[in-house]
């Protein structure tokens, strides 16, 4: 049975990720109906706490709520009380007392909604903490890998980007590990954690071109070069020269490999132009399975049997 | 776009086949109540009694509750073509989502497929299950189906009505009227898919046994 809470991929077995892709597998039929909406989550409250700007994932997780007949409120602290000086716990707290069945945390720290998840009785859904996980992320890219190639076990994944800081790169390299992928990374040195290949069970690689070899999916991360610039590669330009993804790039790749990214994309930067815009492609599959994989989520994790009526606790 | 993945073990474990043991614990006895062919008899015969009360034939739409009522929908509509002559649409919805003990129980049933090939406005909807014990899987299946339109009629077909229910819905077609202890399970096994050799089973559970039964 899976738990109370989904803080990151590092807690869910194999089973338990193909449970939620299964899940979401039904889900997505829900989508393509003209009333896109089922009963399921009447009455229940689901609370979005994002102390850190999204829009995407936020629109994402209010959507999928939405289908489920779920009431969902969007609250931003960072506009408001934790200004005044409110604790994040306290923040979370105050929203449990109005009665949530989940509450869905995006946080720019590593381990805030593990802590927050502690204090709540409410079932706690990580949206993305600072450099640790981003859990939905990776199962709609697991999902969406999936539906491309009819499998995972023994796909080459080459997730190429910023490693180091990205809660990506990290929840799917565990999610993909976990379900039988060989998955390779690739950015410039200074971007490669330390001791990632033995951590991870990846291979890295400085040169795109040998991590591209025989690859089955490509998945290119956001660059986040107001804040990398300078201090991790000499220039936006250079960044794109070298690791950039391009047609011409993608012809050591297989021939029908799949080209990710989980937006939004710098084009012309992580992505040439007609590769982002590219048709058929699964860019805007991954934004419309990412609807369907929340649903799953919400229906395995949110407003199940709540303590206090079983009669016990507060 | 329908989905491609394949259908998942777990969707499949309410028609296990017959090789699998699904009952654990001290089983009292396996009784047949209809084998194949007498299975496909009764279809056979539900499908003359639906053209018999059905004015206007052309607008039947067969609608299968997953998983048993999915090969019983398709042998019902090979039966309305041998009788009739119709080429009846079958559709698969699943009731999960719209059940009525998702919040007081926290069960996370498997979700299995929907697959509804055209709009149910202005047809006379038959729903099929195998076995309709207190109504409530027939209740949610209604709620699912208003949202794919309006029908201009919904009629009910179980294999099997086992008495025990729980909510005003009767059956307008019945295989077979079973009493039974509530303790009891009443299954229908399939050898292999949606095509298979099927068989209905009642399982007698020792007294006392509480279970939930979900038809």
């Amino acid at each position: 049975m899976i738990g109370r809470d989904l803080l990151g991929i590092e807690d869910l077995d194999r089973s338990e990720i193909e449970r939620l892709l299964d899940t979401a597998d039904h889900m997505r039929e829900i989508g393509e109906r003209e009333v896109k909406k089922v009963p399921t989550l009447r009455g229940r409250t689901i609370i979005n706490l994002f102390f850190e700007p999204s829009t995407r994932t936020r629109a994402s997780f209010e959507i999928a709520g939405k289908r489920l007949s779920a009431d969902v409120i969007n609250f931003s602290p960072s506009s408001s009380s934790t200004k005044k000086g409110e604790s994040i716990l306290d923040t979370a707290k105050t929203l449990e007392a109005m009665d949530a069945d989940a509450v869905i945390v995006r946080h720019e720290v590593s381990g805030v909604p593990r802590r927050i998840a502690e204090v709540l009785e409410a079932p706690v859904i990580n949206a993305g903490d600072g450099a640790h996980e981003h859990p939905t992320q990776a199962l709609l890219d697991c999902f969406t890998v999936r539906q491309a190639k009819g499998k995972i076990d023994g796909l080459t994944v080459t997730i190429v980007g910023d490693i180091l800081h990205s809660r990506v790169a990290r929840s799917n390299i565990l999610a993909f590990r976990k379900l039988g992928a060989e998955v390779r990374v690739a950015a410039p040195p200074p971007m490669i954690p330390p001791a990632i290949e033995e951590t991870f069970g990846v291979k890295a690689y400085t040169s795109l071109r040998e991590a591209l070899e025989g690859a089955d999916v490509v998945m290119a991360l956001r660059i986040q070069n107001e804040r990398l610039e300078g201090a991790f590669f000499p220039s936006v330009r250079e960044y794109s020269a070298t690791y950039g993804i391009d047609r011409a790039k993608l012809q050591y790749a297989k021939e029908d490999a799949i080209v990710m990214h989980p937006g939004p994309i710098n084009r012309g930067v992580e992505l040439s132009h007609d590769l982002a815009d590219h048709k058929p492609g699964v860019i805007l599959d991954q934004v419309r399975n990412g609807v369907a994989l929340r649903m799953a989520v919400l229906y395995l994790f949110a407003g199940r049997a709540p303590r206090w009526r079983a009669g016990e606790g507060s | 776009m329908t989905p491609s993945t394949p259908e998942t073990p777990a969707a499949r474990s309410r028609a296990p086949s017959s090789e699998e043991a699904p009952h654990e614990g001290p089983v009292v006895g396996v009784r047949t109540l209809l084998d194949d062919a007498g299975i496909s008899r009764s279809l056979l015969r539900i499908a003359h009694e639906i053209i018999e009360r059905t004015a206007d034939p052309e607008r039947l739409y067969l609608v299968a509750i997953p998983n048993g009522g999915i090969p019983l929908a398709r042998r019902l509509a090979r039966g309305l073509r041998e009788v009739a002559d119709l080429s009846v649409p079958v559709g698969i919805l699943d009731t999960t989502l719209y059940r009525d003990d998702l919040h007081t129980t926290g069960n996370r049933p498997a979700l299995r497929r929907t697959e509804m090939p055209s709009a149910v406005d202005d047809h006379i909807v038959v729903l099929v299950d195998d076995v309709v014990k207190s109504g409530r899987t027939i209740r949610a299946a209604m709620d699912a189906l208003m949202d794919f339109g309006r029908p201009r009629a919904v009629q009910v077909v179980g294999l099997v009505d086992r008495g025990h229910r729980e909510l005003p819905i009767k059956l307008d077609y019945v295989g077979k009227n079973v009493p039974t202890r509530a303790s009891e399970q009443v299954q229908l096994r399939n050898s292999d898919g949606e095509e298979g050799v099927l068989e209905l089973v009642i399982i007698g559970a020792p007294e006392g046994d509480a279970q939930g039964g979900e038809s």
